[in-house]
């Protein structure tokens, strides 16, 4: 099934929760709703499954104008964050539930429901547990009931509301790889939302960065990681740090020294130059496009991360470094970029900590 | 003597002799006795006492004379006519209840708290002036009394009346102990029943009040013992009617009041007894379903 949505908006009191946002999913792909807290990317999912009424625009279910139709007319599969299995029921009786008591949908009598909920029940791997109840279950075992549930009946599409948002890092990165399985061997048309870019970008065919109720981007995630298309993207999505330029006929200003834009011409005038650690290398300071010094050396992982404090007024770029690199705070360095994207100045530049923050908690 | 000697000496003569310390949170030991003792005293003497007392006094003459009590036809009325009260006041009071706790707990509209205040007011206004309020709109010489008179409908000194003052007086019950456990569960439950395709009834039905089960059947415990035990609004719309209007405690009142004694501590034993057997549910309830009951208790 085919998605379509139209100049959607929500509005909230003042603040806009969705701001005229365009979005078209292709059926059958697996496509993430990215974006921190308050960026609307819930609303939008709730919006799409009927739970929640915009104010204005349109969303088509392939040719049909799903914008009026009640939740239940739409047929879709929503997961919820905290499972919401209902709590009184057996496993059994959890996803059968949609099977007895849908509305318009033609009643099966008990053994076919067995049946199909055992197959269910074997599809998520979850076999002889269905006379349990909710509470006997583990997190990532309630989830995959829910999923089951969700998928019993057979949707038009899967909406999932941070569906591991609940569950603990191992968990989670198994259930991530099995929903892709799912996914795959069901060939659902799929939404989820969620504010990990780690989940995001390895679990989906396509992410849509949202922000302030507005769509950033939408692309593979290669695009939306190579080529942000918003300063907004740039920050959110893995590390970057930025320096203030001034942009002239196609080219970024750095206290004299210039860099070539690629891909992105702002506007003539203020603007900020975008680089992530990974794409910055050190030389010797005659040769460097940009001058420095290291203030600062922590041990990430597999790399090294040096702080550089560049120009005048001290401007803060971050770079990773192998290990093996002989460098010591205070010396003097030069920068090389090896890929950068250069934005129009924004009267509030993106936040960048705080962004990172709002994904890890 | 060193102070590394000193150091090392400490902790083996420690260890030769563990000395018990006591916790350091926990009162001395006097202190725990006095205060238990000082507790039970108190409850013995204001509420396991006087229970002994009701019920040696009425089997004071033997338990002929106690079962004698019940067979005053006014006394038998007085029963039938607090169960037929309780059994009309307790349904609407559910039914009330889990309306009012359905549209606070699942929506949000404005008056929201005006209407959790309301619905604390029987607790907060005395049952008498509740009673008077009744008499002052249906009395015969209230705001409604002439019309009701003249249609040959009589609330006040009447069941009605006494269905209406028990309902006031025992609305929040059922409501109080739904609000909260319904605020905790949230609304994804029946979210995800509609999503499912489960119409507005059959959600209801299914998830929401499954859901509240155990805490309903609390609430109408303590609403029934209410409605049963009910004397202030009760007395004031009841008239006193030997045999017509008079519930439990109004009869064990007047039975009191003539000095029939064994016969008053008879009927009061039936309404300890109903105390007793709720609190014995409840306390069952409790123990069995206490996280289905509610969040935050107030009773």
């Amino acid at each position: 099934m085919e998605l379509k949505i139209k100049n959607l908006r929500k509005d909230y009191g003042n603040f806009p929760a969705l701001n005229d946002v365009n979005l078209d999913i292709r059926s059958g792909e697996l496509i993430a709703l990215l974006g921190p807290s308050g960026s609307g990317k819930t609303t939008l999912l709730r919006a799409i499954a009927g739970l929640e009424s915009p104010d204005g625009g349109q969303i088509f279910f392939g040719d049909r104008d799903a914008s009026r139709q009640s939740v239940q007319e739409r047929n879709v599969g929503f997961v919820f964050q905290h499972y919401a299995l209902f709590r009184h029921m057996k496993i059994l009786d959890n996803i059968a539930f949609g099977l007895r008591f849908g509305q318009g949908r033609k009643r099966k009598s008990e053994a076919e429901i067995r049946r199909k909920v055992l197959e269910l029940l074997d599809l998520v791997q979850l076999n002889g547990l269905e006379g349990r109840y909710p509470s006997q279950l583990s997190g990532g075992q309630r989830q995959r009931v829910a999923l089951a549930r969700a998928l019993a009946i057979e949707p038009q599409v899967l909406l999932l509301d941070e569906p591991f948002g609940a569950l603990d890092a191992q968990v989670r990165k198994g259930l991530r790889r099995w929903l892709r399985q799912i996914h795959d061997e069901t060939g659902h048309t799929t939404v989820f939302v969620t504010h990990d870019q780690e989940e995001a970008m390895e679990l989906s065919d396509r992410v849509a960065v949202l922000h302030k109720g507005g769509l950033q981007q939408v692309g593979t995630p290669d695009e939306i990681y190579d080529t942000p298309a918003t300063p907004f993207v740039y920050a959110f999505i893995g590390d970057s740090t930025s320096l203030p330029v001034e942009v002239h006929n196609g080219e970024a200003i750095f206290e004299g020294r210039t860099l070539r834009i690629g891909r992105v011409d702002p506007p003539d005038g203020p603007g900020r130059l975008h680089i992530r650690p990974q794409d910055v290398s050190l030389t010797t300071p005659a040769e460097g496009v940009v001058r420095g010094q290291i203030i600062g050396l922590r041990r990430s992982g597999g790399y090294r991360r040096a702080d550089i404090s560049v120009g005048v007024k001290h401007d803060r770029v971050e770079a990773l470094l192998p290990p093996e690199q002989e460098v010591s705070v205070g010396d003097q360095v030069g920068l090389e970029f090896r890929r950068y994207a250069a934005f129009a100045d924004d009267k509030e530049p993106p936040k960048l900590g705080l962004a990172r923050e709002k994904q890890a908690a | 003597m060193s102070a590394d000697a000193a150091l090392a000496l400490g902790p083996s003569s420690g260890l030769s002799e563990p000395v018990r310390l006591p916790s350091p949170v926990t009162e001395s030991r006097l202190a725990q006795i006095a205060l238990i003792a000082i507790a039970v005293a108190f409850l013995a003497f204001f509420l396991l006492l006087p229970l002994i007392a009701v019920f040696a006094e009425a089997l004071r003459r033997g338990v002929n004379a106690y079962f004698a009590s019940f067979t005053d036809p006014d006394t038998l009325s007085a029963i039938w006519l607090t169960v037929v009260v309780a059994a009309i006041a307790v349904p609407l009071n559910i039914v009330f209840g889990l309306a009012a706790s359905w549209a606070i707990a699942k929506f949000d509209f404005k008056g929201k708290s005006f209407l959790l205040s309301l619905i604390d007011l029987p607790f907060s206004v005395s049952p008498v002036v509740a009673g008077m309020c009744y008499v002052l709109l249906f009395g015969a010489q209230g705001y409604f009394g002439h019309w009701l008179d003249s249609h040959n409908l009589q609330i006040i000194f009447a069941i009605p009346g006494l269905v209406l003052a028990t309902i006031f007086v025992t609305f929040p019950f059922v409501a109080r102990e739904l609000i909260p456990l319904m605020q905790e569960q949230g609304t994804s439950e029946e979210e995800a029943s509609l999503s499912l395709g489960a119409g507005g009834f059959r959600t209801f039905w299914s998830v929401t009040l499954p859901n509240v089960r155990w805490a309903l059947l609390y609430g109408v415990l303590l609403c029934n013992a209410r409605a049963m035990g009910e004397f202030g609004a009760v007395s004031v719309v009841s008239g006193h009617l030997r045999g017509l209007t008079n519930t439990i405690p109004l009869q064990v009142e007047i039975l009191y009041n003539e000095y029939n004694f064994v016969a008053a501590f008879a009927v009061a034993s039936v309404l300890a007894s109903l105390g007793l057997v709720t609190l014995a549910i409840k306390s069952g309830l409790e123990w069995r379903y206490g996280d289905q009951i509610s969040a935050a208790h107030r009773h």
